[in-house]
Parts: structure tokens; sequence; C-alpha cells
């Protein structure tokens, strides 16, 4: 272990500080290589000026059975352009330079093990990713990956759903970054409204852990946004960010619109 | 293999998200007291004799031993099911099990559309609401069991994501589970997916076998040398594998898609070309990328065209209980025309697969052995394919 892993890992300092000012962290995702590996690096950089707290990259995957339609499209552009994670990496790498913006990976778990489950962690670690994602790895099965992410100082993101109920405490057993709650049963994708009382489940979430615990799924705008928000330390958006990317006719209206997005779901945060 | 954490030596495991987690658990704790309770395995065993036709015969392919002038051959009917597969034995006991948990909604992916018409039947006896989930692709070349699901009332859904196949049909099926986790029974139609499926499947299939197993003691007084199976995801084959697993001297022989040929690039040979990795839920032999993206595969047979093969098959070769072996597109269609003109049996384009490979190897066999050949189908659904090949004269 080098002295970098000793300091602290970027997702807790932001959630550290949010949580001193009373106020919410805003997560944004975004799928690497989409339209771009240019645009994704510029992106980054104009959603945190637009108040992103923390940002999730997707990392393109032939079979994303955790995401609806939107992001499937997403994954789809940029596995077109021949996007490898090597690529990803070496961009990861050079946007490192110019910001301090916690970074975590989505990735679907048979990348990370084709790739190699230390490789690709260690590669992660080293071009500055502060956390991972992995939407089809439950507690049954991420022994390796967790113990591995532990060494590096990586945060693996744990995930909770509206159907976990007594699996919770083992979930969060352990543990870092914050508690990714599912806000409904489903997949990714803009919703109108969610079912779910979030309340109640917020609530029992709460009971077996102090992390952080940011809502996820289906989060569409502001509104949505502010009625969620009391109920956790974050709000996940990604489909609302990537169908606004696939609309755009120019670099410029992508970034624009993006930009002008966050800023009005951070406002109610 | 008795396998207690959903293993099948590194095979299978739990890749889902975690939202279906407790779904899973509940379903194998209610599949294993099911299969514990005899008044369910009886209500099971009476649809299969007085709805689905079981058992079926193990027909002596006299016409073709004579013809091939080596080893004694016999079929496994399948295709004499009601529906017309192998497919209806595991949806009866998987429809039986949605109805135990109270399950009114029940999903299916499908590939050739025989599990899509099978899990349809199913749902239209015991009053179930029914969603079929089937790549764009496959509509269009299994047209005749599309009409079939619909008119049995279910609803086809087209997948247009991916490669429009198989693989596809499954990502799109789980993307529904997961919606609808609470009021959804997902009837999985081969030994793939997240435990405890593939022993499920295997489970209400391994009937194909254990029939097997006595028709021909009853026959012959004694096993058989070979016995073979096309292998999709895997589920004809494992049905009659597995009560042979014991018998060592029995050797099994899955067949798999090598579309235009295995060098080509364009095939679904799983266990010659793939690599291990996890999709549907399963660590599994696959065929991907070095970046472990999933490879468009290729057959003409639909229900053979999927990157991915079932856990314990996966196990089975690695341990060498059995060999897989792959024929092409060319192969399976001669197959397809010769068991036709010489038993009078059309069979699916999937069971010409494993014909195609007894046709090669009946030959060089002495007369005193016996080979079983799985016909897992019968070949309605693809007579228009066959029909428009040009090298083939009908
Ligand atoms: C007749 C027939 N045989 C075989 C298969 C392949 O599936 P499996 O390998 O699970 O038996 C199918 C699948 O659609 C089929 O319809």
């Amino acid at each position: 272990m080098n002295m970098m892993d000793l300091t602290m890992n970027r997702i807790d300092m932001v959630f550290n500080d949010l949580r001193e000012k009373g106020s919410k962290a805003l997560i944004t995702y975004i799928t690497a290589g989409d339209p771009n590996l240019g645009a994704t690096a510029d992106l980054i950089i104009e959603m945190e000026k637009a108040g992103a707290d923390i940002i999730e990259l997707g990392i393109p995957y032939s079979d994303p059975l955790a995401d609806g339609p939107v992001i499937q499209r997403a994954s789809a552009r940029a596995l077109n352009n021949g996007i490898k994670i090597a690529d990803i990496m070496n961009m990861v790498r050079s946007v490192r330079q110019a910001t301090q913006i916690p970074l975590i990976y989505l990735v679907y778990y048979n990348s990370v093990f084709k790739y190699g489950i230390d490789r690709f962690v260690k590669e992660a670690h080293d071009v500055g990713i502060d956390g991972i994602i992995i939407p089809d790895l439950p507690l049954e099965e991420r022994g390796e990956v967790f113990d591995i992410t532990k060494q590096y100082g990586i945060h693996l993101i744990p995930l909770v759903a509206p159907t976990s109920h007594q699996r919770i405490p083992k979930i969060v057993e352990n543990a870092g970054g914050f508690v990714y709650c599912v806000s409904t049963t489903g997949v990714t994708g803009e919703r109108d409204e969610i079912q779910t009382n979030i309340k109640d489940y917020m609530e029992e979430v709460s009971r077996y852990t102090d992390m952080p615990k940011a809502i996820g799924f289906g989060i569409s705008n502001p509104d949505m946004a502010s009625q969620l928000k009391d109920y956790c330390d974050g709000i996940i958006i990604g489909s609302a960010i990537v169908s606004l990317i696939e609309k755009a006719a120019s670099r410029d209206e992508m970034l624009d619109s993006v930009y002008r997005f966050i800023r009005g779901v951070k406002r109610v945060l | 293999m008795k396998s207690i954490t959903g293993r099948f030596g590194i095979f299978g495991g739990q890749y889902v998200p975690e939202t279906v987690m407790n779904a899973l658990i509940e379903l194998e704790k209610e599949f294993n007291a099911a299969i514990q309770d005899e008044d369910f395995m009886q209500e099971y065993r009476y649809y299969l004799r007085e709805y689905a036709g079981r058992p079926t015969p193990l027909y002596f392919a006299q016409n073709l031993t004579e013809k091939l002038s080596g080893a004694k051959v016999y079929l496994k009917r399948e295709d004499l099911n009601h529906t017309g597969a192998h497919k209806i034995n595991n949806v009866l006991g998987q429809i039986l099990l949605a109805k135990r948990m109270g399950k009114k909604r029940v999903i299916a992916e499908t590939g050739a559309g025989q599990h899509g018409v099978a899990t349809a039947t199913g749902a239209a006896m015991f009053g179930m609401q029914c969603e079929i989930f089937m790549g764009k692709e496959d509509v269009r070349r299994q047209a005749l069991n599309v009409f079939r699901m619909r008119l049995l009332g279910a609803k086809v859904h087209s997948v247009e994501s991916g490669t429009g196949t198989l693989k596809d049909a499954v990502n799109e099926a789980i993307r529904d589970w997961v919606t609808r986790i609470e009021d959804t029974f997902y009837v999985m139609g081969s030994v793939v997916g997240p435990h405890p499926y593939p022993t499920i499947v295997r489970e209400f299939q391994k009937v194909i076998g254990e029939e097997a197993r006595a028709q021909i003691l009853e026959k012959e007084g004694r096993l058989p040398d070979y016995v073979i199976a096309c292998v999709g995801g895997g589920s004809n084959a494992m049905g009659i594998f597995h009560p042979f697993y014991h018998d060592k001297q029995v050797k099994l022989i899955g067949v798999e898609a090598a579309g235009l040929g295995l060098e080509t690039g364009k095939h679904a040979a799983t266990m010659a070309k793939g690599s291990v990795g996890v999709l549907h839920g399963m660590k599994t032999l696959l065929l991907q990328d070095s970046e472990g993206q999933v490879m468009p595969v290729h057959s003409i047979s639909a229900g053979l065209d999927y990157p991915g093969v079932g856990p314990e098959h996966a196990y089975y070769k690695e341990i060498g209980r059995a060999e897989y072996v792959a024929v092409t597109d060319r192969e399976a269609v001669e197959a397809f025309v010769e068991l036709s003109r010489t038993e009078g049996i059309i069979p699916a384009l999937e069971s010409a697969h494993a014909v195609a490979y007894a046709l090669k190897l009946v030959p060089q066999l002495p007369k005193d052995k016996i080979v079983i050949v799985n016909l897992s189908g019968r070949g309605d659904k693809d007579v228009e394919t066959v029909a428009s090949l040009p090298e083939v004269e009908v």
C-alpha cells in the first residue's frame, strides 16, 4: 500500500462535507464513450461545474440487464464506437488531472471478471476511481471483489432494493461509501412517480446502518428529487441525463442541456 | 450432481440484481418443499401422463439402423409430447410451482418458440396471464409458433435489442421479472439462469432419461453405449443425461450448433469456443470477446442460437463426464431431410443436430453397440425455413 491509500476516499469526504452543510449529494450517471470518450471527459467537468457531487461512469456492456432502454442504447452507442476498458481507464486518468470529484464505475460483473478482478480494481485505483458499483453482483457472490476493493481503498458500493428486507444488515456490513437504495423494483429509466413507500423503506435501511444513503432509479426531475431528499443523503440520476445526451444535436447543445438540468436538480437539494 | 450452494464445480451461482434475490431464495425453498411433497409430485406426474402424453416411446429406428449399418439406433420421442417438444415437461413442473406459490402471471423467454408455446399452453390450462419474450429475428423465423402462442392467449413481445435472438429475449424477460417481481413467476426454459433454475429445470426434465433408461433395459436388457442430444441451453440434453450420470460406461454426447462452421466465427458452439464468464445470472462457458462482451452467435436453429450453456453442462465437460461436439447448419439440414425420408419423422432443426452427429458416429460403431438419440422436438415449425433453402428439394 502506498500513502494514497491511507488518505480518505473522496466519496467519504464529499458526504462529510455535505453533512456539515446540511445538504444532499447529487450523483449523476453517464455511460462512458457515449457518444464518444472526449464527450465523456467534457461532461464530467461540465457536470461538476453544474453542481454534481459524485459521478458514476457506466462501462458499456453488451447485455446490461439492470438497465432500461435509454441506458441500453447508450451502451450500444459506446460499443459501436469500439470503446475498450483501457480507453476508459486512460480517459479517467487524464480527467483526474483536472478534477477531484469522486468517480465511480458502474460495471457489469462479467466485464470485471473477464478483465481480471485484481487487474480491474488495481487499474481503477491507479487512474483515480473511488468506487465501483456492480449491479449484478449480490451479497452471495461479492466476496472476492469485496476483499480486493478493500485492499485498494476503493468502495464497493452496496445496493439494496425495496425487496431486500432481512438481507439489509448483511448487505451493509463492512461496506463503505454509501448505500445505493434502488427506489423501486425494475430497471433503470425515467418514471413519472415512484410507487414504493420511500419513508418506510429508508427507515428500514437506516435501522441497520449510519452510512450515507442515496436513492436512485427512476428519478427524472427536480420535483421528484425534492420529494425524496429528506429521506436520504443523496439522489442518483442517470437515464434523464443520458436521454439529454442522446437528444442533443451538437456538442454544445449536449453540454448546455446537461448543465442546465443538473443546475435545476442541485438547486432543490 | 447435488449442489447445495447452487454450484456445479465453479459454475452456476446467482449473478443477478439484488431486487430478485429474495424471490430466488423463496423459489428455492418452495421448489425443495414441492419435490419432497408427494401430492405435488403426483399432480406433476398426472399432468405429464394425462396431458403431455408421457411416457414417450423409445423407438427402435430400424430403417436408419439398417441404412447406417453400424450400431442400433433408438430415438427417444420427445417430439410426441403435447405441443411437440420436451419443453412441456419442465413447463408443467414450473407452472404447478407457480400455482403453489400463488402467482397469477407467468413470463418466459423463447428461442424456437417451443418453450413459449409450452408456457402459453400451461398458462391457458391453469388460467394464468402469460407474456412471452422472443427476439425479433426468431419471431420472423418461427412464425408458426408465434401464431400458436397468440392463439393460446399469450402476449408475445418481439425483442428488438441486441441481436434480436434468444439471449436478448432472456435479458428482456429478466428485466420484466425485476419489475413485476411480486406477482410474476419466471418460467425459465432451459437449464440456465441463476440458481435454483438450472436445478429446477433439470429436475423437471430428468423424466426423459429416467424413462429412456428403463425402456432400454426392458428392450435390450442392458444400458446404451451412447446417449446423444442437442445442446442449446441444455435442457433436453441434461434431462436425458442426468439419470445416466452414474452409469460410467454410457457415453454422453452433447451436440452444439457449428452454424456456418467453427472457423467462420458464425456459430453457437459455446463448449468448443467459449471461455468462462457470467451471463443471465450464471457463471458458465460463454462466447465472448477479451473484454467480456457477449458475441453474436449464429445457428439455423433458433433454439440453439445461444452464446451460453447451462452451468451443469460446463461442469460435465470439465470433469469429462460428457463430450461436446458441434455440427453445421448444413449437416443439420441434411439430417432433417434424412430422418424424414428414412423414418417418416420430421425432427425439429435443433434435434436434427443430434441426429446429424448420430449419422456420422453410428456407421463407425460395431453392430452390437446401442445409441440413443434424444429427439427433442418435431419439425413442423421449421418446414418453412428448410423449404426456403436452395439446396433442399421439396
Ligand atoms: C425442439 C427443441 N430442442 C432443443 C432446444 C434447445 O434447448 P435445450 O438445449 O434447453 O434443450 C429447443 C429450444 O428451443 C427446442 O425447441
